[in-house]
């Protein structure tokens, strides 16, 4: 009789392999990527069970769920990349709604030919941002797609959160006399994006600003429970946001164009572009609206968190019919912040 | 931001504003077009017909370069993307230009069509390298400001010995235009359109120079501001129309000396008349069929020149009936006289040219104006 052998398997090549075919095929392969790389990046009890679910008990109360898929080209860039991008995003979503969030879910598309190497860059990097946030990737799901379909990776996560008692935050529940209000500089994810794109190359200091934002958020929750509208400002920026805000709730806005804090590289980029910052992408920003009493103590507790440092009140919703975001401009007159038209840019988040 | 916010001084903006309405004349009213988009853009952004008085009023002009390119230029582009398969490089703002057959750019490209948004014509150049065995076409439009890049890359493409790279030039020339409206019956004749004064391209002096512009203020008794882009640069060439049309003067002034010569760029000149050659007419939307405002390239570049390579046959195509971009862009309507504005034609879906570009008139008023056509009630 034979000695029983122990499988040799040989370990994932991540220095110079390629995805394959074979990763997305359910064979040997692809259960040989999800432990070697995601199982092992992710190192939590869900994943260890190496089930296609994940069970846990939640607390009760009002649960938060949402999904954001992640596109974004080129997939690493100053300050981030599509890893770290695809936790903070669905973070930020859930907590927008004054939740905390609990646990993520994790779906990849891979294109055939990405190197591996990049994989595992961006699936530490992934890693790396729950577990700073405190929120584990608890179940996924890898597919693969031939060359050409697909654009290196694209990922895809959902969120789930729960909202403390006693808050409710909605878009459709801003009021005429609310202060609006910003957490921080706009514009420089898409700007530091756009440094990179194949066909505009320009040397920048500016990085994204993708953070995870549900601490910045606990902290406004419990200084301000009355907060009326939370969202974060990704595709569109700033203004349409606002605009967004303005449909739900059925008022019209007044910001001050000279209240809203823009770093002058982001200001001095967006000139030659074109672009207006106000509509260029943002990571790790948000926009709130409370009632005007309770404006200056937000804006304290706000300030006081790191990824709140520089906001500022940048004006108040008015009663309009017609919905328009207005805005004082710094020059002296009034003009409309309309919602973008077409997109300013392909693809940056 | 340095040298920026220096001139969109808002404090400063409204002494001049104080300055035009003392010394505008209440027995008369001054008509001022303002030729450029690039001004049309900073009037409506900024607002500056709110720093103005009644009496001066600012009448849009065709600067637009999306705005002027007629459907049959679009319809051609769209066949050199589809027809001969051509990797077609274009300006973004061209991309959404309504085309014939519910078509534009953007949507030709949505269905199959390989077209590249570029900043510059040099990327264009970069993709022909990059793509040796395609057919690379650059989509070359605008006025005399964009006209020696354009010239430049073909002359690039020569040393390069390119033969994959060709230009489908509809390169326009201002002077041409401001001499049609200035010759059109609505202005001459009719006093439809009454034109007191020109506020002077930015840009495209800085190529051409203040010079052009001697001759309609000789010619046709008009003083010309050239002014810049900025929303200061555009009160002060008011305030210096208002004041040259007081004294009774008409002549050339130079707001933007900080960038514009009286003889311009030569060397940009040089390089422009080495490559391109005058066309008999061209077609402009809006303005018809303008002789002598246009380029085209010259016998010596013809391995360079799309419609040469490819045959492209010249189709007129009628603008939409409902549509006024013509009569907006010969300065006889404005943007909210049109029926279909904020309506059936928007930026998100535009019937005419002058709701596509940032610096269409349709799409400024739109844009950053139409608030003021409906009242809003502060808190």
């Amino acid at each position: 009789m034979s000695k029983i052998r122990s499988d040799y398997v040989r370990p994932v090549d991540f220095k110079h392999g390629r995805v394959d075919m074979s990763h997305g095929g359910g064979g040997r392969a692809m259960a040989q990527l999800i432990e070697e790389l995601f199982v092992r990046a992710f190192a939590n009890e869900w994943l260890a069970q190496g089930n296609d679910n994940a069970a846990f008990s939640v607390p009760a109360g009002r649960m938060v769920m949402a999904t954001d898929s992640h596109v974004v080209s080129p997939l690493e860039f100053p300050g981030g990349d599509i890893g770290a991008l695809a936790v903070h995003g669905t973070i930020n979503d859930v907590a927008m709604a004054g939740a905390r969030p609990l646990y993520l879910a994790a779906s990849f598309i891979l294109e055939e030919g990405l190197p591996l190497a990049t994989l595992k860059r961006i699936v530490d990097s992934m890693a790396r941002a729950a577990h700073e946030a405190s929120v584990p990737v608890v179940t996924g799901d890898t597919k693969v797609v031939e060359q050409g379909k697909g654009d290196g990776i694209f990922i895809t996560t959902t969120g789930i959160g729960v909202v403390p008692p006693g808050v409710e935050i909605s878009g459709d529940r801003a009021r005429p006399g609310d202060a609006i209000l910003v957490s921080g500089t706009i514009g420089d994810h898409g700007v530091a994006i756009m440094s990179l794109r194949e066909n505009l190359t320009f040397e920048t200091t500016i990085r994204s600003d993708t953070a995870a934002l549900h601490g910045l958020v606990a902290q406004m929750v419990q200084a301000v429970p009355t907060i009326r509208c939370l969202r974060d400002p990704t595709r569109g920026g700033l203004g349409t946001t606002l605009n967004e805000f303005a449909r739900q709730s059925g008022v019209g806005m007044l910001i001050r164009e000279a209240s809203i804090p823009v770093r002058p590289e982001v200001s001095a980029a967006c000139e030659f572009l074109g672009l207006d910052p106000l509509y260029v992408a943002n990571e790790g920003k948000l926009i709130a609206v409370c009632p005007p009493e309770d404006a200056e103590r937000l804006l304290a507790a706000m300030r006081t968190h790191p990824h709140g440092a520089d906001s500022a009140i940048i004006g108040e919703i008015v009663a309009d019919p017609h919905c328009f975001v207005q805005m004082e401009t710094s020059f002296g007159g009034r003009r409309v912040v309309d919602w973008l038209t077409g997109e300013q840019l392909p693809r940056i988040c | 931001m340095k040298y920026v916010d220096e001139f969109r001084d808002g404090a400063l903006a409204r002494r001049i504003g104080r300055r035009i309405a003392a010394e505008a004349r209440s027995d008369r009213s001054y008509h001022l077009m303002e030729f450029c988009g690039g001004h049309t853009h900073a009037i409506s952004r900024y607002g500056i017909k709110d720093l103005l008085p009644d009496n001066v009023k600012m009448v849009h002009g065709p600067g637009c370069p999306v705005c002027v390119l007629p459907i049959g230029r679009i319809d051609s582009a769209i066949e050199l993307a589809t027809r001969h398969a051509v990797i077609l490089c274009t300006y973004a703002d061209t991309m959404r230009v309504p085309a014939s057959n519910g078509l534009s750019l953007m949507r030709a490209k949505a269905r199959g069509a390989d077209i590249r948004m570029v900043y510059s014509a040099a990327d264009a150049l970069r993709i022909a390298q990059d793509n040796p065995a395609r057919e690379v076409v650059f989509f070359a439009i605008g006025f005399e400001t964009t006209t020696p890049p354009t010239a430049l890359v073909i002359r690039q493409a020569q040393a390069l010995a390119l033969t994959n790279f060709t230009v489908f030039c509809n390169h326009v020339l201002t002077p041409a235009a401001i001499t049609h409206i200035l010759e059109s019956p609505e202005v001459r004749e009719l006093g439809i359109v009454p034109l007191d004064g020109f506020i002077g391209p930015a840009h495209v002096s800085t190529v051409i120079g203040s010079q052009p512009y001697e001759y309609f203020a000789e010619e046709y008794r008009r003083p010309v501001v050239i002014a810049g882009f900025e929303p200061l640069d555009v009160m002060q060439a008011i305030l210096m129309l208002v004041r040259q049309l007081n004294e009774g003067r008409a002549e050339v002034e130079n707001e933007f000396t900080r960038a514009v010569t009286r003889t311009g760029n030569e060397r940009a000149k040089a390089l422009v008349a080495e490559v391109f050659e005058l066309r008999r007419s061209f077609e402009w939307r809006g303005l018809g069929e303008v002789p002598y405002s246009a380029l085209r390239i010259r016998e010596a570049y013809a391995d360079f020149d799309a419609e040469r390579r490819f045959g492209v046959a010249y189709r007129s195509v009628a603008d939409n009936k409902a549509c006024e971009c013509g009569a907006i862009l010969r300065g006889v309507k404005k943007p909210a006289d049109c029926k279909v504005f904020g309506t059936v034609c928007t930026p998100e879906n535009p019937i005419g040219s002058c709701m596509v570009s940032s610096e269409g008139a349709c799409a400024a008023h739109y844009t950053y104006g139409r608030f003021k056509d409906v009242e809003v009630r502060a808190a």
